[in-house]
């Protein structure tokens, strides 16, 4: 279970609270009619998945009903930070040792979910083919 | 409706009184109406109960949205009550009848004694004149329950993800959260008393709840007078 912090209600709440809503920092062609189909469908359907840090958005829906952007580290669920809509995250790929340096949101050992560490480490190791 | 006194215009808004009055030949009908015929609420409280429940029907209930500065302004002048600015926060008039609470930045929600939002309405509307905002009367949308006892806390915390202990929600604080799977506005306007602001659709859904988790305080449900 995540413990979110929503920016707007300027609280920690659980996330039965919040929904997510896909990838943020998505920019609409500023003119749709002049963009080739390519670059429309990379628009429309093509999101990142990566492994590491991602920027998602996600709505507070049950509790201000407001938008707003989570990082977070796919690969180990750590949410390291909210921000406002129209906010740029302070934490990146290209960045991320900020993280270390600032009180970032993070559970004890950095496991954000119930369940998330594997009770025998050996399952997510990979074993050679 | 076509009762001359139920419409008004203020503005380019059309306004309506959902509260026609007893000469228009409509009863109405709390969203705890089922409940009542299923039994499940009763006209009084007993005595010795733990938890009291009680339900404040028709009430007026409005949804503000727009700038704070600009609602603010308008809110101090027919109610007298400021805007609650930080988040989470809920005001109340001298009496305690009426209230305002933030819902989001940019959203209110007023809640007034029956009959009194239409006027409210539309003394808002036309003192805001051609601001930005907008004003919905969502008293049809949503019903009121008040929590009260000594075992009211205990309830709220088999059936809230929020922490309802005196830190986590002290007087004068308002939250939107789950409750039992669904959606509440869950309000503390003083020391003895909770608030639930619950969806019309799913008010039996959250007596029979409230009855169910209440069972081992002797808990009733019961009805106020409009």
């Amino acid at each position: 279970m995540f413990h979110i912090f929503c920016p707007y209600c300027q609280e920690y709440r659980e996330e039965e609270e919040f929904h997510p809503s896909g990838q943020a920092h998505l920019v609409r062609p500023a003119d749709p009619a002049s963009v080739s189909d390519e670059e429309w469908g990379d628009y429309l359907f093509f999101r990142d998945n990566p492994r590491g840090i991602h920027h998602e958005m996600w709505v507070h829906r049950l509790g201000c009903r407001k938008f707003f952007n989570i990082t977070r580290d796919t690969a180990t669920y750590e949410i390291l930070e909210t921000y406002r809509m129209g906010e740029q995250p302070s934490i990146t790929a290209a960045n991320a040792e900020v993280r270390r340096e600032q009180g970032v949101q993070t559970a004890d050992g950095g496991w954000q979910t119930v369940g998330a560490q594997p009770e025998n480490s050996r399952l997510n190791e990979e074993t050679p083919s | 409706m076509s009762e001359a006194h139920s419409e008004a215009s203020v503005g380019n808004a059309a306004t309506f009184d959902t509260h026609p009055g007893a000469d228009a030949g409509v009863t109405p009908e709390s969203p705890l109406q089922w409940s009542r015929v299923q039994g499940h609420v009763t006209e009084e409280g007993g005595a010795a109960e733990q938890i009291r429940v009680v339900e404040r029907p028709f009430l007026g209930h409005l949804v503000l949205r727009g700038g704070a500065i600009t609602l603010d302004e308008a809110v101090r002048a027919e109610l007298g009550v400021s805007l609650p600015g930080k988040p989470l926060g809920l005001v109340l008039d001298a009496e305690g009848s009426r209230s305002v609470q933030w819902v989001s930045p940019d959203e209110w929600l007023v809640i007034v004694p029956a009959g009194e939002e239409f006027e409210l309405e539309n003394r808002l509307r036309a003192r805001l004149g051609d601001a930005h905002f907008a004003i919905v009367n969502v008293g049809g949308g949503q019903t009121l329950l008040e929590l009260s006892g000594e075992k009211a806390r205990e309830l709220l915390m088999k059936s809230v993800t929020y922490d309802v202990h005196e830190h986590g929600l002290p007087v004068g604080k308002a939250v939107g959260t789950v409750f039992a799977k669904t959606s509440v506005v869950l309000r503390r306007p003083s020391e003895e008393r909770f608030e639930l602001v619950i969806r019309r659709s799913f008010a039996d859904y959250c007596v029979r709840w409230l009855r169910d988790a209440g069972r081992e305080y002797g808990l009733r449900v019961a009805s106020a007078s409009p």
